[in-house]
């Protein structure tokens, strides 16, 4: 499946990029963040501690062991700061 | 509810006067302001929010419905600003209006609390040395879990 990718925050300004649409067969977010991980350094440097991000897919709020199935669009950020 | 994200600057006095006098029920408005503060020992000159624009409003709108499923609500509000914001603007207004005070008082608790750790805002502060991204306090995280604990 094709997921476009957002990145928010410090993940944004590392990735170098704001979205970008991925191709992928990952069935969980954690799956999904060791693929991206395995790419360019500068992605492995943010993706090899997913512990540290949050995760939203279609714009809901998730777990790392949530499933990927039929998603459209996952959004990876650092712990939010709002108020 | 009202909800606004914008990146217009928040009047506080004008939106508490849209909330009051207008329920004849309510005996209780509450009303909280978030300032952009510069501490003395690391000055800030702009505080920066990024939003994620979609999701921030369906996450705001989820922590309202809560909010109003655990207090008789009669009305509020909650603004919050994106963009570059300089020390002393409003980041964020929350008013709650009710018949008594304590469901007034604790919505408005709940909805900060929720705001700080459940919507989908970043800070960045910039200063003379440069601009970073603020953590997550713990403290932050705790204040939102006690919610869930004692229900």
């Amino acid at each position: 499946m094709t997921l476009r990718v957002l990145y928010f925050a410090w993940v944004r300004e590392r990735i170098g990029i704001p979205d970008e649409e991925i191709e992928t067969t990952a069935a969980t977010v954690r799956a999904f963040l060791g693929e991206l991980a395995e790419r360019e350094e500068r992605y492995h440097r943010v993706f090899a501690n997913p512990e540290a991000l949050r995760v939203a897919v279609d714009q809901r709020l998730c777990d790392l062991d949530s499933p990927l199935a039929d998603a459209s669009e996952i959004a990876i950020f650092p712990p939010m700061t709002g108020g | 509810m009202e909800i606004r994200i914008t990146s217009d600057p928040i009047d506080p006095a004008a939106e508490l006067a849209a909330l009051s006098g207008v329920h004849k029920a309510a005996g209780a408005v509450v009303s909280f302001c978030g300032q952009v503060r510069s501490d003395e020992s690391a000055p800030i000159t702009t505080l920066e929010i990024e939003h994620y624009p979609g999701m921030t409003e369906t996450a705001i709108a989820a922590i309202v419905a809560e909010a109003e499923a655990r207090w008789d609500l009669l009305a509020g509000r909650v603004i919050h600003r994106h963009g570059q914001l300089s020390p002393g603007e409003t980041i964020v207004f929350v008013a709650t209006v009710a018949a008594h005070r304590h469901a007034a008082l604790h919505a408005a608790d709940f909805i900060m609390d929720y705001l700080k750790t459940r919507a989908p805002f970043w800070k960045k502060e910039h200063g003379p040395e440069g601009g970073h991204w603020v953590g997550s306090r713990t403290e932050d995280e705790a204040a939102a879990r006690r919610w869930s604990d004692d229900s």
